[in-house]
């Protein structure tokens, strides 16, 4: 017979919730007062989601504008293709970039050029950076709550100097010297704003833009290709360089080669 | 002067209750590729048309004419497909006529990107490669995705296989980005028989891992001498 004295009695073990009641209860979560629980947490998962899969950036400085961005398109999880082009060339003097819907932003900003290109026909001068930011926000404006997803920065050179606008498919505009757009942005804007300098020569804004953009398509998934860096003057736009991500790797951070072990002697 | 542009709406969507409501599209399946050389395009695309896990008919074209150098190739929903060849074609019955010449791959392709922008909020429900000659003759191939955006390419595959196809393709086929300054020489190193085969092999091998692709192959080559049709038996199974 074995000895259950040192044992304490046998009863039903309760929770001590007298004691912390909070510490064993269920956890309960707030639930929003909404009649289509289900369709509301596909909205939101839609949310945190990345955003506009893509790192653009553009900033102002001394000598002009620079305007970068990456090349990758992707649907999901397939990288649809590695060779889109992100800077859209609206007129010669005004760029615009892409983040978002593809065919929202081809579309768009073609039409934006046609009726650039139609203002200077009735009014005999170009249009200003400012006329054709309020131009497209206005457009996409009219068709909020639609479904339009973009977020372009409208870059160029007009009569006043070097302009830079953000405008995006809530209606949003803003002025501005400096921004970043896409899943890689915050990555971009480490690197842009550490190194920037009002006084920079344009080879040196163009190598910054060019490490900014690398760096979030090292980062981000959803970006990745070629790095486009423009630059915008009095004259207008210039392609100055597009390089592939990967060999910029190599070029970045070269790989350093393992010192030869000495050989072994025959035994 | 106001420009108005006014893409469709969608028809409000009947409320949908516990269970599947009704949709105005449906999946036909098929696997569409193109590949450009420098002076030939081959287009190609299965043969098999299926809705769910049914084959409707082994034997249906995806591939459509619009002009005498420019061939699309699309699939997804096949009433809609037929819907935009039939809008192409009108629209280049009228160029034609005002113009007394065809149009352009490029001009056709830029074409096609506005017809399905126009139907932004209640798309077309196809995936497109459009390929063909362009004004000097070398071989172009552009690829759509159901809205419009659209890229011209030097290779290029849509549908149900295409992320089976599309890495072989790179592998054999990927060259120097476009995009890339000083710009490199991008064109597909292939000849045109070797392109050819290529197609037949990534065929046979998305047949075996699709079920929507597969029963046959229609390959459409285009090159200075005009049209060739070419057609390979697949698995049907």
């Amino acid at each position: 017979m074995l000895d259950f004295s040192a044992l304490e009695p046998p009863t039903l073990h309760s929770l001590p919730s007298s004691v912390e009641p909070h510490l064993f209860a269920a956890p309960s979560f707030q639930l929003p007062a909404v009649a289509d629980l289900d369709g509301f947490q596909k909205a939101a998962v839609q949310m945190v989601k990345p955003a506009k899969g893509t790192t653009t950036l553009a900033f102002v400085f001394k000598h002009g504008v620079i305007v970068a961005a990456d090349s990758r398109a992707s649907m999901g999880n397939y990288i649809s293709s590695q060779s889109v082009k992100k800077i859209l060339e609206i007129n010669p003097y005004l760029l615009g970039t892409m983040a978002g819907g593809a065919a929202d932003c081809q579309f768009w900003q073609r039409n934006l050029g046609t009726r650039c290109r139609l203002h200077e026909l009735a009014n005999k001068r170009r249009i200003s950076v400012t006329g054709a930011s309020k131009l497209l926000a206005n457009t996409l404006y009219s068709y909020r709550g639609m479904g339009l997803s973009m977020g372009t920065m409208i870059a160029g050179w007009d009569e006043t100097g070097p302009g830079l606008y953000y405008v995006d498919s809530e209606g949003g505009r803003v002025k501005g010297t400096r921004f970043s757009v896409g899943s890689g942005s915050t990555y971009a804007y480490g690197v842009l704003d550490t190194g920037f300098n009002w006084d920079m020569s344009i080879d040196e804004a163009v190598e910054l833009a060019r490490r900014a953009i690398y760096h979030a398509t090292f980062r981000d998934g959803a970006s990745g290709g070629v790095v486009s860096v423009y630059y915008v003057g009095p004259a207008g736009w210039k392609k100055m360089s597009g390089d592939d991500v990967g060999e910029l790797h190599y070029s970045y951070y070269p790989v350093q080669e393992a010192p030869a072990e000495a050989e072994m002697g025959e035994a | 002067m106001s420009m108005v542009f006014a893409p469709q709406l969608a028809e409000a969507a009947p409320t949908s209750h516990a269970g599947a409501s009704w949709s105005p599209y449906d999946n036909n399946g098929g696997t569409c590729v193109a590949i450009a050389g420098g002076d030939y395009c081959v287009i190609a695309a299965d043969t098999r048309m299926s809705t769910g896990f049914s084959i409707l008919t082994r034997d249906h074209s995806k591939i459509h004419q619009i002009t005498e150098k420019c061939v699309l190739a699309s699939s997804g929903f096949q009433a809609d497909i037929r819907a935009l060849q039939k809008n192409l074609d009108a629209r280049h019955q009228i160029y034609q006529h005002q113009h007394s010449k065809q149009m352009s791959c490029p001009a056709m392709a830029q074409l096609l990107s506005n017809t399905l922008y126009y139907k932004r909020f209640f798309p077309y429900y196809a995936f497109n490669v459009l390929g063909g000659l362009d004004t000097e003759g070398k071989g172009c191939v552009y690829t759509y995705d159901a809205v419009g955006s659209y890229e011209r390419s030097g290779y290029s595959s849509q549908g149900s296989g295409q992320t089976l196809i599309m890495p072989v393709l790179d592998n054999q086929l990927k060259s120097a980005s476009p995009l890339v300054l000083p710009p490199r020489e991008s064109s597909t190193p292939l000849t045109e028989s070797e392109a050819v085969d290529l197609i037949k092999d990534t065929f046979a091998s998305a047949a075996e891992r699709d079920i929507y692709t597969g029963d046959g192959v229609e390959i459409v080559i285009i090159n200075k001498n005009g049209i060739r049709r070419e057609t390979m038996p697949l698995k049907r199974d």
